[in-house]
């Protein structure tokens, strides 16, 4: 068929007639069903086919970036899939985790990289500083790794506050001393006023893995528990409350911090520890998502056991936004074994990050690759992953 | 959280759900349309639809505010913000909106300067701070937003502000509905009335279907104990073969609606002759335009803009969604070439969108997924 039947006369062709396209070749023999099926078997068709299209590789459809491609949601994961993955592609990179595990003399060692470009830069409980240091600090931690060595690069404004600057730098050393970790290698580079926002930081970090463990968001399996270390959405609510456009006030911090040390006491307390994530962009609702694509399987929560603090729920509330998809910058998702959960539970709580971890849920078998929410309300609804950004820059 | 939490209560739904259940006569089946996009929203949200006994069935109405957006109108749109010197201001919800050459968000890629708003009013500050620029607010909504939109404008003129404007798309619920009642292609049995509109219309301008069309309705809240109590009422009413208005939401609406909201409205704004919804097509006396008075404010009249009406994509069925004729999942490209991340029609866009709700939160074979919940 080569009518896409757009029918508008105006050129408008690029990725609506593509997807049409699409649709046509792979849809056409479904709905050449003989028979009218009845209303629940027809839904279900349906919900089977864009299951399947969901599994087609991922296509870049836009002509150019949209903020959306950084939220961390379906553009994020498509842009990341389509276009680096598909030149990159290897198998220490493949398993998009948050770092890279290297084989090196037969130890093992974990690599990563994340850059910062928070606005504004500083906020109520921390700065880009500390965010730049706890965030790649996190991503190594959550692989299991032991941090040790940081690297640090600026690209600075024309017309930066050397003040500015020197504040930043204080709290990111203050951070490092907490996290245990030195900053050994950095760059400098400065663009012409306008060309950038202030600070930008790029850290990479690397990390050595000292156990046998391999943790990982495809090891879930039906009967595991699933864990949040505290309270979600506290950075993102305090970023968006900080940059003062919302007239909202309210007494929150960001929850930025390095979870080396609890994860450190988690791992030594039980083996069962299957898989770690910081939920940062896209939030808890983007790391269960993952856990459930990359495993296949269900992920069932219980919307009343996720801790949320009442100032984030409020203001989620007004602002029409799920704390679930809120980023942190100090709270992580844990996958455990379900015999093994309480104990997990306990060795968060004993420490001060993750003194108010909660059980949210468990794996299922059904309906694999999906995120079910039992409602507080008591009804149950999917959990997607996020589409769009209500919150740019938020690290 | 006070003035959430007791709106959510289970215990109270599964008491309603039961006094529902009881009210449905054997062998009937029930459709009720919930015109307001706010509830779509929140019955999904919620997963409102496991209350209800499967003789129901909630029908999804046409009021989404960016839903009703037709493709011209964000090309006028977009051709207004590419002016040099201009700042076009928007909610967010129609950053993504499909015009034939793109959405808010790609012209934005582009360079062309279009800022969110959370608040009409942020677009004077905006035309505050840059007086060297002309800041048109793209107004969209039903009569929930069309008060801020006339009462920023009043603003604007008291300040003399010359240079902002709207780009005036505002519309109104009566028309479709009527529009709606008038389809041979939907036999429904009453309405969950729209809450926010309601604030400001009051509940008399639907005292028409009731009388005229012997359907009842319920004007109802937000939240979902709010829908499943006006669910309730109307199947009261429809067992007692009453057909009346009620006005679930009395916590916030006024009978007779806000006088000072509808007096703003109509000091700055007028009917149009007729004005294009996506997929209901032409529907007469049914939007908004800036009065000859405050025609400094009219950005249809300040600039060129194409005025071209551009057709759907033929195969996208929002109009089939919007009048409740098609569930979302009904809809040839749903959920395959039409998604919330590259969507083709509106449905899709606004998280009030029918599509956008089912496929969001209620993409799911309800009935497996109760299974696997109790277990």
């Amino acid at each position: 068929m080569t009518d896409t039947g757009t029918g508008t006369g105006t050129g408008r062709g690029t990725w609506v007639d593509q997807a049409l396209r699409e649709h046509e070749e792979h849809a056409a023999p479904e709905h050449a069903g003989p028979q009218p099926a009845a209303a629940s078997d027809r839904e279900q068709q349906v919900l089977d086919r864009i299951d399947k299209a969901r599994r087609r590789r991922p296509k870049v459809r836009e002509e150019r970036i949209t903020m959306s491609h950084g939220a961390g949601g379906k553009a994020t994961r498509t842009l990341v899939e389509a276009v680096f993955l598909d030149a990159f592609s290897n198998p220490l990179l493949d398993p998009l985790e948050d770092s890279a595990q290297l084989h090196v003399n037969g130890g093992r060692v974990a690599l990563t990289t994340d850059s910062y470009v928070v606005s504004p830069l500083f906020f109520p409980g921390g700065d880009i500083g500390d965010l730049a240091v706890n965030g790649t600090v996190n991503d190594l931690a959550v692989s299991g790794a032991t941090p040790l060595y940081l690297s640090a690069g600026f690209i600075l404004e024309e017309g930066f506050p050397v003040t500015d600057l020197i504040e930043i730098v204080t709290s990111m050393k203050a951070a490092a001393q907490v996290a245990g970790v030195q900053v050994v290698t950095g760059d400098t580079k400065v663009v012409q006023r306008g060309k950038a926002d202030g600070c930008y930081i790029n850290t990479a970090g690397v990390g050595v893995i000292e156990h046998d463990m391999s943790l990982g968001v495809a090891n879930a399996q039906p009967g595991d528990a699933v864990i949040v270390s505290g309270p979600i959405g506290d950075h993102g609510v305090t970023i968006m409350l900080a940059r003062g456009e919302l007239d909202i006030e309210a007494d929150i911090t960001s929850d930025t911090a390095a979870l080396n040390g609890l994860i450190a006491d988690l791992l030594a307390a039980t083996p069962g520890v299957r898989a770690l994530r910081d939920a940062t962009r896209g939030g808890v609702a983007t790391i269960l998502n993952e856990v459930a694509t990359a495993a296949q399987v269900g992920v069932l929560v219980n919307e009343d056991a996720i801790p949320v603090r009442t100032v984030v729920r409020g203001a989620s509330e007004l602002l029409g936004i799920d704390p679930m998809y809120v980023a942190c910058e100090g709270r992580m998702v844990v996958v455990v074994d379900g015999g093994e959960a309480d104990k997990a539970l306990a060795a968060l709580r004993s420490h001060p990050l993750g003194a108010d971890a909660a059980i949210i849920g468990s794996i299922t078998a059904e309906p694999p690759g999906m995120v079910l929410l039992k409602t507080a309300f008591g009804g149950s609804r999917i959990v997607d992953l996020l589409v769009g950004d209500p919150l740019p820059r938020i690290c | 959280m006070r003035f959430v939490d007791e709106f959510r209560s289970a215990d109270k739904a599964h008491a309603l759900a039961a006094k529902i259940a009881g009210l449905c006569e054997p062998g009937r089946q029930y459709k009720l349309m919930e015109v307001c996009g706010g509830h779509t929203h929140t019955i999904y949200k919620h997963g409102l639809e496991d209350y209800l006994p499967e003789q129901i069935t909630l029908v999804h109405g046409p009021g989404c505010p960016v839903c009703v957006i037709p493709m011209g109108r964000v090309d006028d749109a977009i051709a207004l913000a590419s002016h040099p010197d201009t700042i076009m201001t928007s909610f967010g919800d129609m950053m993504r909106v499909p015009g034939s050459q793109g959405s808010f968000f790609d012209a934005k890629a582009q360079g062309t300067d279009i800022r969110m708003v959370y608040s009409p009013l942020d677009s004077l500050k905006i035309a505050r701070q840059n007086p060297d620029k002309r800041v048109v607010f793209m107004a969209i909504g039903f009569e929930t937003t069309t008060p801020s939109t006339a009462m920023t404008v009043l603003r604007a003129a008291a300040e003399k502000l010359d240079n902002f404007s709207i780009f005036c798309n505002h519309v109104t619920i009566i028309p479709a509905m009527k529009a709606i009642l008038d389809s041979p292609d939907l036999r429904l049995d009453g309405f969950i009335g729209p809450g926010h509109v309601s604030t400001v219309i009051g509940c008399r301008p639907y005292e028409f279907v009731a009388r005229d069309y012997g359907k009842p309705v319920v004007v109802a809240g937000f939240e979902p104990l709010d829908i499943l109590q006006s669910i309730y009422m109307l199947m009261v009413q429809l067992s007692e073969g009453r057909s009346e208005v009620e006005n679930q939401y009395t916590r916030v609406v006024p009978w007779d609606g806000n006088l000072a909201a509808l007096t703003a409205i109509n000091q700055v704004l007028e009917l149009r002759p007729y004005f294009e919804w996506r997929g209901l097509g032409f529907i007469s006396h049914s939007a908004m335009r800036v009065r000859p008075e405050y025609a400094k404010f009219d950005a249809e009249l300040l600039f060129e803009v194409p005025g071209v009406r551009v057709a759907d994509p033929k195969a996208c069925q929002c109009g089939e969604v919007l009048k409740g004729v098609l569930k979302p999942w009904e809809c040839k490209v749903f959920g395959t070439a039409c998604t919330p991340e590259t969507p083709i029609g509106t449905c899709m866009v606004s998280p009030e969108g029918a599509c956008a709700a089912y496929y969001n939160f209620g993409r799911m074979n309800r009935r497996r997924v109760v299974e696997v919940s109790i277990s």
